[in-house]
């Protein structure tokens, strides 16, 4: 009941006062979609590039596996020294985040792509740019998908973290639960994660849109 | 166009080294006059999936010389199409962009691509499903949509591996007999890859036995049968027995 009455008071009257719920919302929303659409225009093409070069793989491989292990939020004092605090360094941290799950699930996407569709393609006189963007991207979508999924839930998931620090809006759902915490409302903090929650939950049920509308083919 | 193979060789040199190189392919040599049908029969392991991979350019070989009318060509030649015994088809696109995908890479319009793909939806019986995804296809209609994928290129050679293999006999004798419908109204020289016997020898003008390890000719049998051809009579028995016998010998020796 406290949790409603906590979303109530900070969809009317804002935390701190005046800073209204939606707002809070939209600069997360913000922050998470900048890291995200970040990540997925450089891990599905890398993704497609490693899956199809297992040379390229093969070198770049450890490298990945040197990075991936560092939790996003151990980089926030390297992000703070190198994009300043604000949108940059969140977005940098939620990038980090959602990069890993994308680029690996676009790897194993593509090495699931049956090779016999890449023969079939060739012997119809398709050139590695149309084996690229014809056989290779298409057969890796459904992978790619849930590397966007899982991706998108840990962006989010990294976002409060991210607001913890990396904010000098006054603005974002991270923020405004470090205010409750200052403050001494938990009401308002549960309120808060109950928020996140609901929109990280909405944010997946969207990309479940798309991925059911262009993968009609798998039913 | 006249298709002459003169000794070809392929070698795979394997990860292990104390093994050597294995010989898939051996001295083989052969010819296909224009719109000609031939079949190579052999066992399972014979090379004869490496000899059509070779001849469509997935693969090159070690020696040997493939020509065209008598001009010899580099392994990457266009002039062949390939029918996969899995199909192969693309499970992302419907009947119609299965069809058309040659012609899409070939930068065919899209109205162009459509009206084209539709006259082989047509003649290929697959009318009424040319917006369905491969998956809800049954075996034979999925084989039908990768033959006329490989027709619509108008390749000069159609290899066939197998193409009727995961099929249950009944849609096998009924897609035998529209291969050979389709073949007869075209000029296109078939080579096609079998283990069955009778399908071999219903099909084809020469059937070639394929001696295994390494994969060499070892059996040429010219099929002088009118068509279509009467499974149940003594000629075509001879043929079957003749093939048989060489086949048997084969798995004796192995």
């Amino acid at each position: 009941m406290e949790i409603f009455t906590g979303i109530r008071d900070l969809v009317l009257q804002g935390l701190p006062r005046g800073n209204t719920l939606v707002l809070h919302i939209l600069y997360s929303l913000l922050r998470v979609a900048c890291g995200f659409l970040l990540a997925v225009v450089t891990a599905v093409p890398l993704g497609i590039i490693l899956g199809w070069s297992k040379s390229l793989r093969e070198t770049v491989a450890p490298v990945v596996e040197l990075f991936r292990p560092i939790p996003p939020l151990a980089w926030i004092p390297i992000a703070i020294l190198w994009f300043g605090i604000g949108l940059k360094s969140a977005a940098f941290i939620i990038f980090l985040g959602c990069f890993f799950p994308i680029l690996l699930s676009t790897i194993s996407g593509v090495l699931s792509v049956e090779r016999i569709l890449v023969d079939a393609a060739r012997t119809l006189g398709a050139d590695d740019r149309d084996v690229f963007v014809k056989v290779l991207i298409p057969g890796a979508t459904p992978s790619i998908y849930t590397g966007l999924r899982i991706g998108l839930g840990i962006g989010w998931m990294t976002l409060v973290a991210a607001e913890f620090t990396g904010v000098k809006s006054g603005y974002g759902l991270g923020y405004m639960i470090m205010t409750a915490r200052d403050i001494q409302r938990p009401d308002l903090v549960v309120a808060g994660m109950a928020v996140i929650g609901l929109t990280g939950f909405l944010l997946d049920v969207l990309i479940r849109f798309f991925e059911n509308r262009s993968l009609a083919w798998r039913k | 166009m006249s298709l002459d193979v003169q000794k070809l060789h392929k070698e795979f040199s394997g990860d292990d080294p104390q093994n050597g190189s294995t010989v898939a392919l051996q001295d083989i040599s052969f010819s296909a006059a224009k719109g000609s049908f031939i079949s190579f029969i052999g066992p399972s392991g014979c090379g004869k999936t490496t000899m059509l991979r070779i001849l469509s350019g997935l693969e090159t070989a070690t020696s040997g010389t493939v020509s065209i009318n008598g001009v010899a060509v580099s392994s990457q030649w266009k002039y062949a199409g390939y029918v996969f015994q899995e199909y192969a088809l693309f499970p992302w696109r419907t009947v119609i962009d299965n069809i058309a995908f040659g012609l899409d890479v070939r930068g065919v319009s899209r109205k162009e691509r459509k009206e084209r793909a539709m006259e082989f939806v047509e003649k290929f019986g697959l009318a009424g499903f040319e917006d369905k995804y491969p998956a809800a296809l049954s075996g034979g209609m999925q084989q039908r949509v990768a033959i006329a994928r490989t027709l619509i290129n108008d390749p000069e050679i159609v290899l066939m591996d197998e193409p009727f293999g995961a099929l249950d006999s009944q849609t096998r004798s009924l897609m035998q007999q529209f291969l050979l419908d389709v073949w007869q109204q075209s000029d296109k020289t078939v080579l096609f890859i079998t283990h069955n016997i009778d399908e071999a020898v219903y099909l084809s003008q020469t059937v070639y036995g394929i001696s295994s390890r390494p994969g060499t000719i070892g059996l040429t049998v010219p099929i002088d049968m009118p068509y279509p051809r009467d499974v149940t009579s003594d000629a075509f028995n001879n043929y079957r027995r003749e093939i048989l016998n060489f086949l048997d010998s084969q798995h004796r020796r192995t």
